[in-house]
């Protein structure tokens, strides 16, 4: 089934949490909202499940108006982030619950019931499970039967707020390779909020990234790497050294020195935007390159990192290069070099609106 | 330094009260609990017995003492349930939803607490009463609310009105909505979600309430005594006929009454210790901080 | 009011509040605001007048000394029983942990007649104190002793929660810097439990103002000696003076009322600070 978002806009005592947000998801899609704590995403996910009333706008489900339905007869699978698994009933009841609780005349037989909730137990891998209690799972545990709740009202869409949250990094992987697989098979229209990155860009089909109630942009995981539509995405997604430099006859300068194409920008400042494995460093002069002297150098595994600082403009670069780049002739501390961008993007500074700090960002960047 | 202290000059840790002093501290926390809190229980006992079994038996086997515990059950029976429908109710509305006043009601909840037991039965005197606001109406109509068991029962369930609801407002605040918002999702309806997961999530909590409401109930005796009129056999209760006969010099009968109620007290108390034990995480009076305003 | 919430899904708003509103007026607000209209038919000189009669005010001087007094010394046992019961672990604890309780538990009555008889000069008790003179049992001092035993609890309650989240980290924290036993309890200990500490005296003290059937049958119950609050309210109301009766509670309901209000300015006061940490 599809969805349509239709300038959705939410208010919660003057905050604007949602400012009017259009998405469109295509049948069998998996799509993730992507942004910061604060952004919107899980509001968003609420709205469209009917567990928020939006203050304006409307949610379609395959062309039909949404709010008209009471939350009962949607049809949508939930996987809230705590799971809100109910504690004092077993696995098995919690996955029954939402077919023992249709009307007589629906209400499938006892031995269906049964059989039926095997199934799901059994394609969510928990099937000996049945008769534990959810304090008695694991987390990752917790998460497939909460799934399989989900899934045996046979919802015509699934929705999952933060469904890796709280879990571990290993489980975390293992479950997302799972849930991908779980979805090829079933095909079911599915929505996902996550503020992990490497999590949307690997799970998704589509990433719709938000910042402070809006959608700042939806596409493809490569194509938000690798033309963010705004500094916030370009920030958000990955890192980025942030430049400010003019805007000069359509290139931007840093200093003196032109480094990069601006073509169709106004003169004026402007914030260039350069990730770190999109940089060459050379001990000679190139051209568009800049000069500068290598502060430090990190060995991280399969990277070196290296921190250049500028020797005209203040800032400071972070640069990553292959190791073995790096190894024929390695740079030192103190060293001058040269450095200039593969590619970089240019953004008018009025446009730089630095993206929403949030502790959560750092630590999964 | 470096010289490794001999064993017994060791310091004590530093986080504790040397030994003395510590078994000094419960000593003295002990021989307190013990005169003020177990003396009258033990003395309850003693003096219920001073005169026999036999003396015992008959007291408590009196026709208007058993009247008197019919009484105190039947009040119980009534003003109980009362409160713990609204007790429910209350919890659902202010638990589960987000509301303008919510804390001024939560407030007067609580405000019984407050309210001298002998107030509350003042102000049923006030308004039920001959000379009370419709107390001329009540009289046309031949109705008795003073003096009579529905007095007992609106004092009884006045006194005892917080005690379910302050159990399960804030547990049910904590459990939160995910939960019951799942239910929905799943194609509960409103009754069904309360019954299959809002209820068996709240039952310790809500049997917890239950148990000092009743046990408050049972016990109520200023505001009651205020309404009874002690009529002898009609609206004496337990406490009230406990009076009456300490009243009466009837020292050992008295003794003997009371010491079934002493027995409700140890009952509950050991239930509550149980309750506590078992199901603390379930128990809202476990993590809130004033033990409760009883 | 509905406009006033923020829409649920979760049905059933309307008549829960509905009912629990409709109850809450029945059972409480309504008789109560009787009290006040009651009050109010002496007008403001009657009013005083009523509440300003020599016998009045020397009950009003005994039910509130009485009161704080209970309420002070349980202030420090309580504190006490709350330190020993979850600092130290000794045979029989839970026990006395049960116990606490014991004053909630036993009606008041009961209490009443056990410990009039506890403490009358033949009483287990009162003949030990009756050698050395001292005379509890029908005077202002047992009506003290009634209210001590009927407030200890609200000081532990209050204050065991507090201290079981005191964590050790804090007081070793404050040893590693050198602080001595004595300093750590004064800089430390005692600072975090001074709100808890005042919370619980106030909520004694508000019980012990209010207290009935337990003071009774040891106080005497003699007119400008040993005549509570509440049992004044009684006799006027059998000399079926209302409106005098209206009045003494009028004034014990504000001083409720006020006392409610401390604690809970006091509670919301610990509450943010402890959300602040």
């Amino acid at each position: 089934m599809s969805i349509e978002v239709r300038g959705v806009e939410k208010e919660f005592g003057g905050f604007r949490a949602l400012d009017g947000v259009s998405l469109n998801i295509r049948e069998g899609e998996l799509v993730a909202l992507l942004g910061p704590s604060g952004s919107g995403k899980t509001t968003l996910l609420r709205v469209i499940a009917g567990l928020e009333y939006a203050t304006g706008g409307s949610v379609l489900f395959d062309g039909e108006d949404a709010g008209a339905r009471h939350v009962r007869e949607r049809r949508v699978g939930f996987v809230f982030q705590h799971y809100a698994l109910f504690k004092h009933m077993t696995v098995f009841n919690n996955v029954a619950f939402g077919l023992r609780v249709k009307a007589r005349a629906t209400r499938p037989s006892p031995e269906e019931i049964t059989s039926k909730v095997n199934a799901l137990l059994n394609l969510v891998q928990v099937e000996q499970f049945g008769s534990r209690y959810p304090s008695q799972l694991s987390g990752g545990q917790r998460q497939r039967v909460a799934l399989a709740r989900a899934l045996a009202i046979e919802p015509r869409v699934l929705l999952l707020d933060e469904p890796f949250g709280a879990l571990d990094a290993k489980v975390r992987k293992e479950l997302r390779r799972w849930l991908r697989g779980l979805h090829d098979r079933m095909g079911l229209t599915s929505v996902f909020v996550t503020h992990d990155q490497e999590e949307a860009m690997e799970l998704s089909d589509r990433v719709a990234v938000m910042n402070r109630g809006r959608i700042e942009q939806v596409g493809s995981p490569t194509e938000v790497y690798d033309s963010p539509a705004t500094p916030f995405v370009y920030e958000f997604l990955g890192n980025a050294n942030r430049l400010p430099c003019r805007i000069e006859h359509g290139s931007a300068r840093l200093g003196e020195t032109v480094f990069t194409d601006a073509t169709g920008l106004a003169d004026g400042d402007g914030v260039a935007f350069v990730r770190p494995h999109d940089i060459e460093v050379t001990s000679d002069r190139l051209a568009l390159s800049i000069p500068a002297t290598v502060k430090q150098v990190l060995i991280s595994g399969a990277v070196a990192k290296l921190e250049l600082t500028m020797d005209p403009a203040p800032g400071m670069i972070e640069v990553e290069l292959p190791r073995g780049a790096h190894w024929g002739a390695p740079f030192l501390a103190g060293q001058k070099v040269h450095w200039r961008a593969r590619t970089a993007r240019v953004f008018p500074a009025s446009a730089g609106a630095s993206p929403v700090a949030a502790p959560e960002v750092k630590a999964a960047g | 330094m470096g010289q490794a202290t001999p064993r017994l000059l060791r310091p004590p840790p530093p986080t504790t009260e040397p030994f003395a002093v510590k078994w000094a501290l419960i000593g003295t926390a002990v021989l307190f609990m013990l005169l003020f809190l177990v003396m009258p229980l033990a003395a309850v006992l003693s003096e219920a017995f001073s005169r026999g079994i036999g003396t015992y038996w008959a007291a408590i086997t009196d026709p208007y003492t058993l009247k008197s515990v019919r009484l105190t059950l039947l009040v119980a029976a009534i003003s109980v349930p009362l409160n713990v429908a609204f007790g429910m109710t209350a919890a659902w509305a202010i638990a589960k939803f987000e509301f303008v006043g919510k804390s001024v009601l939560i407030t007067l909840i609580d405000l019984p607490f407050s309210v001298s037991p002998v107030i509350a039965g003042l102000i049923y005197v006030l308004m039920f009463g001959a000379q009370g606001w419709i107390g001329p109406w009540l009289i046309d109509h031949d109705i008795r609310i003073v003096f009579a068991v529905p007095g007992l029962i609106v004092a009884t369930t006045f006194v005892t009105f917080p005690f379910v609801a302050r159990e399960m407002i804030p547990l049910m605040q904590d459990q939160g909505t995910d939960e019951e918002e799942a239910a929905i999702l799943l194609g509960a309806s409103g009754w069904q979600t309360f019954w299959r997961v809002t209820l068996p999530n709240a039952k310790w909590a809500l049997l917890y309430g239950v148990l000092l409401c009743n046990a408050r109930a049972m016990g109520e005796f200023g505001a009651v005594a205020v309404v009874s009129g002690h009529v002898r056999g009609v609206t004496t209760t337990m406490p009230l006929q406990i009076e009456m006969l300490y009243n009466e010099y009837k020292f050992a009968a008295s003794f003997a009454v009371a010491s079934l109620l002493a027995l409700l007290a140890v009952v509950t108390l050991v239930v509550k210790a149980t309750l506590e034990w078992r199901f603390g995480e379930e128990l809202a009076a476990v993590h809130r901080a004033p033990g409760g305003k009883v | 009011m509905f406009a006033l919430r923020r829409p649920s899904v979760l049905p059933g708003f309307g008549p829960t509040l509905g009912f629990a509103l409709f109850y809450l007026s029945l059972i409480v607000l309504i008789p109560l605001a009787g009290l006040f209209f009651k009050s109010a038919e002496l007008g403001w000189e009657g009013f005083v007048r009523a509440v300003s009669t020599p016998r009045v005010l020397a009950s009003f001087r005994l039910t509130f000394g009485a009161a704080f007094l209970a309420a002070l010394l349980n202030a420090f046992v309580g504190f006490l029983v709350a330190w020993v019961l979850t600092r130290y672990r000794f045979p029989g604890r839970r026990v006395i942990d049960g116990l606490v309780d014991l004053p909630f538990a036993l009606p008041t009555a009961v209490a009443g007649i056990a410990l009039a008889t506890l403490y009358a000069p033949n009483g287990w008790i009162g003949s030990i104190l009756d050698k050395v003179g001292i005379k509890v049992a029908y005077t202002p001092a047992g009506v003290w002793v009634a209210l001590v035993f009927i407030s200890l609890p609200f000081v532990v309650r209050t204050i065991q929660p507090v201290l079981q989240d005191l964590e050790p980290e804090i007081e070793e924290a404050s040893a590693s810097l050198g602080a001595r036993r004595w300093q750590t309890w004064l800089y430390v200990i005692i600072p975090v439990l001074l709100p808890a500490m005042i919370t619980g005296f106030s909520l004694a003290f508000a019980r012990a103002l209010g207290e009935y059937g337990s003071v009774i049958f040891i106080a005497g119950n003699l007119p400008f000696r040993s005549e509570i609050v509440p049992l004044l309210i009684f006799v006027q109301l059998e000399q079926y003076n209302y409106a005098g009766a209206a009045a003494i509670a009028t004034v014990m309901l504000m001083a409720s009322f006020i006392l409610l209000l401390i604690i809970n300015v006091l509670q919301r006061w610990t509450a943010r600070r402890h959300g602040a940490d």
